[in-house]
């Protein structure tokens, strides 16, 4: 694929359970420096394909390549070290910890802890002003701030995040999606799951289409959000089987 | 001769009652993958409780009506089921193993009860003189065991006709639907929670039944006979033939027993007399093992599951980061 | 009722020691884990072993002090049962949890727990026979407290107490000071999240086997040294140990902690109310009660 993509998937099958894929073939590339965005039904295999990119399932076909590298199957706990961080779509902190414990342990003894751990305050100013409180005691905005800072705390070069507007009010649901924008501005590419398709494309560059295991569509955000089939598919009208 | 017939009818009787226990446990973890660690709880549950309904009057004791044999029997069954029912109905809609440490918990304080309320069970020497049933039938006690040994085999026949009936219809299928796969088995619209503590109950009474024939038998019970030992003679039973397969579980019992009872007497006959007082630990780290060695060279055990069984629930880390 | 009181918390003490790594193990390992307890007859009898050992090689060592029937051969042979138990707890998981939990479910690993216990805790008999053993012939004379109320206590019991109590509290300071006891809490908490923070689970499996079968070594000796020894303890200590893990919250260290000293003193003042026979139900009963009025325990997560 393209010289310009950081990540790319080929072919994946993967699933949890033995001969019971649920990812059945997926190819896609995520773009340097952009939002790729990946929509789609619920049970469609979203999560199910992050988590096989970032170790978390099984692979048992395919490839997935980051920067060149082939990361099919990494253990996850090696994912940061290769510049990678995942945001899961629920459970994504540590709510018996504080907020400075759970930065602390995924910078864990990097000489510069300290010093990154005020960058990210910085980033997160409410975050700063909870840092020895239990994660527990944050709002649903909060605690989906505080896993993006814990992804962004080993600077990544690439962040996947699984549906981190989910939950979230209209608000605090836009500020999420528009801090993956501009990350994206500052050297992060970015994989996103979404369910909120029109927020999704709004912020996205570029959009797949995820049903049944396969990828079935994609192309430019713009493009998608103007297709009639999209808006079709979301309204139910139309199963998708053979698109 | 007639020694022999004796023996092998004594040993017929006691395997076919433990293999009575086996079919239900079997029904409980075979069928619908309920972990029941209390075997020996609903074993003494029965065997008590038709000894207190059935056992002869005692004035330091509260039981001994000496209530007709099937109204004892009913009781015994009754007793142990009513014990799985609260269990049940406190754990089953709870994380799995809940139900494993609450049916442990049960038989450690059905046990502590047995051996202190004297009142109520005779205390550690336990209660004799369970009339035997359809004694005065027989002119002496070999023809007696003979019938005795019909009797429980005619039960154990009876039993596993029944559930193999029950495994084969559409309710069986259900049940393996919930050991296989909760999410799909609240899909079809059951009520999980309830059917599977309808499996637990039914197989806790079937084990109750083992126990009802044990105290018919043996016309005594004590402590010692609902021991922790029990529930994992019974374990390695189901395991040995096979859980989810009624006639593994038969088999196993019958070959666990043979080689239960063979070594305690291999034991006590050849083995010098410093090993012999050690028979009991030796003949627990054989079942131990038994259990052990099963579930890591043949979890399928000596006859498999004829349904195909496919994995599911492998909840290793990592496989749980995050529902989707 | 204060005598009992006192009693009821050393024996909690004990039982919290016992519970950390099992609340521990079965949340990361998501397995009730009946062979855990027998990690305190194993860590009990490893130092009865060392110390008649030390005692033999370095005579002196055999001299008690202040009043304790603690030696220094016990202090060393106790630091050596802790290693080895560990070490033991971490072969037990390699030779066999791990295979079964490669390749079936949770509930075999609870089956083949009951095998286990049923092994280690009749191998010990073999090896050490059925009678109860002491670590000192010597009698420990109680102290008089008070005469009326009468209360007793041996130096032996203030030693436990406090030994068990500076133990929980340097883990408590591992806990909440260290990157380590950050990830330690993170596997506790979720461990597929913790391997995400960078945490890796492999290797934290053996740590925190380790840990526990230190700490259940530490319960082990400070139960035979206030009582006796015998191939009975972890028969004995499985349901309190699970009861504490269940009221604390499984996964919860502090709550487990928590838990096994409301399970020591409930059962020790249940004395007042019922026969001793009846006490090693007390613990099922504490279940029952949790289970009915918050079946995620204190500080546990309601779990699916
Ligand atoms: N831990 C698991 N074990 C077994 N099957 C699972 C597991 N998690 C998800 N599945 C199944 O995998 C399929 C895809 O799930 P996945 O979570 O990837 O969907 P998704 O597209 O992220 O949906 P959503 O929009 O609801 O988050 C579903 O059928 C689901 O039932
Ligand atoms: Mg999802």
């Amino acid at each position: 694929m393209s010289g310009d993509s950081i990540l790319t998937v080929e072919g994946v099958e993967a699933g949890y359970v033995k001969d019971l894929p649920i990812l059945r073939g997926i190819n896609l590339a995520v773009r340097r420096n952009a939002l790729t965005a990946i929509i789609g039904p619920n049970g469609a295999g979203k999560s199910t394909l992050i988590k096989a990119i970032a170790g978390l399932v099984p692979v048992s076909a395919g490839t997935v390549t980051l920067d060149g590298t082939q990361i099919t199957g990494i253990r996850a706990d090696r994912m940061a070290d290769l510049g990678m961080a995942y945001v899961p779509q629920t459970d994504n902190i540590f709510k018996t910890l504080t907020i400075r414990q759970n930065l602390a342990l995924v910078l864990r003894l990097s000489r510069r802890r300290e010093a990154r751990l005020e960058e990210l305050f910085a980033l997160f100013p409410p975050l700063k002003d909870k840092q020895a409180d239990p994660a527990a005691s944050l709002s649903g905005g909060q605690r989906q701030m505080l896993a993006v800072a814990m992804a962004l705390a080993r600077e990544p070069s690439l962040i996947l995040m699984d549906e981190p507007s989910a939950g979230l009010a209209p608000k605090a649901a836009a500020e999420v999606l528009d801090l993956a924008h501009r990350l994206t501005r500052e050297g992060v590419s970015i994989l996103l799951v979404e369910q909120n398709v029109k927020q999704a494309l709004r912020v996205s560059d570029h959009c797949y289409i995820l049903a049944e295991g396969r990828n079935q569509v994609d192309g430019p955000a713009a493009d998608i959000l103007a297709d009639p089939i999209v808006g079709e598919i979301y309204l139910g009208r139309r199963r998708m089987n053979d698109a | 001769m007639i020694g022999v017939i004796s023996y092998l009818a004594f040993f017929g009787t006691v395997a076919a009652i433990l293999a009575i226990a086996v079919l239900g446990l079997n029904l409980q973890w075979g069928n619908t993958g309920l972990f029941n660690g209390g075997v020996a709880a609903f074993f003494g549950a029965g065997a008590y409780g038709a000894m207190m309904l059935g056992g002869p009057a005692d004035p330091q004791q509260l039981g001994g009506f000496a209530l007709p044999y099937p109204i004892a029997f009913a009781g015994g069954i009754g007793l142990a089921a009513l014990v799985a029912w609260a269990v049940g109905l406190l754990t089953l809609r709870l994380r799995h193993d809940y139900l494993a440490i609450a049916t442990f918990g049960v038989a450690v304080a059905l046990e502590a009860v047995a051996r202190n309320a004297e009142w109520l069970t005779g205390g550690a020497k336990g209660m004799r003189g369970f009339p035997r049933p359809f004694e005065g039938l027989f002119a002496d006690q070999f023809t007696y065991n003979l019938a005795f040994l019909g009797f429980v085999v005619i039960i154990l026949i009876a039993v596993y006709a029944g559930l193999e009936r029950l495994v084969r219809s559409p309710y069986g299928r259900v049940l393996r639907a919930i050991r296989e796969d909760e999410v799909a088995a609240r899909a079809l619209g059951k009520n999980a929670t309830r059917l599977r503590l309808e499996a637990f109950v039914l197989g806790s009474a079937i084990i109750g039944v083992a126990g009802v024939l044990y105290v018919s038998f043996y016309a005594f019970i004590s402590p010692q006979d609902m021991a922790p030992i029990l529930t994992f003679q019974i374990w390695a039973m189901l395991i040995v033939g096979g859980a989810g397969n009624n006639r593994g579980a038969v088999l196993g019992a019958f070959l666990i027993w043979g080689a239960w009872t063979s070594s305690g007497f291999l034991l006590s006959k050849f083995a010098p007399t410093a090993v012999q007082i050690y028979t009991g630990p030796i003949q627990y780290i054989m079942i131990g093992s038994v259990i052990v060695g099963m579930l890591l060279w043949r979890p399928q055990g000596l006859l498999p599951e004829r349904i195909e069984r496919t994995k599911t629930g492998n909840e290793a880390p990592g496989e749980n980061a995050s529902q989707g | 009722m204060i005598q009992n009181l006192m009693d009821g918390i050393l024996t909690g003490s004990i039982i919290s020691l016992g519970a950390i790594g099992l609340t521990m193990v079965m949340h990361m390992l998501r397995f009730a884990n009946f062979a855990y307890a027998e990690l305190l007859a194993i860590g009990a009898y490893a130092a009865l072993v060392f110390d008649r050992l030390f005692a033999a090689l370095v005579p002196l060592t055999d001299q008690t002090f202040g009043g304790l029937s603690l030696t220094w051969s016990l202090t060393l042979a106790t630091l050596a049962a802790m290693a080895v138990t560990g070490a033991s707890a971490v072969l037990i998981d390699w030779a066999i949890f791990k295979r079964i939990r490669e390749k079936a479910d949770a509930l075999s690993m609870v089956f083949a727990s009951f095998g286990v216990a049923l092994i280690i805790r009749n191998v010990i008999t073999l090896i050490f026979g059925l009678k109860a053993e002491l670590y000192s012939n010597d009698i420990a004379f109680a102290m008089v407290l008070s005469r009326d109320p009468l209360l007793l206590i041996k130096p032996d019991q203030i030693f436990v107490l406090a030994a068990a109590l500076v133990l929980m509290a340097i883990f408590h300071l591992v806990l909440s000071r260290t990157t380590f006891g950050f990830a330690l809490r993170a596997v506790a908490e979720n461990p597929a999240l913790a391997q995400v923070a960078g945490v890796p689970l492999a290797r934290m499996v053996i740590v925190v086997w380790l840990i526990g079968g230190a700490f259940s070594a530490a319960a082990g000796v400070f139960y035979a040294l206030t009582n006796h020894l015998s191939p009975l303890i972890g028969h004995n200590f499985l349901l309190p140990v699970f009861a504490a893990t269940i009221v604390g919250g499984i996964g919860s260290v502090y709550g487990a902690l928590l838990g096994g000293f409301i399970v020591g003193t409930a059962s020790g003042l249940a004395l007042q109310i019922m026969p001793s026979g009846y006490i090693p139900a007390m613990p099922f009963l504490i279940i029952l009660a949790v289970l009915l009025v918050r079946p995620h325990g204190l500080f546990g997560e309601p779990q699916t």
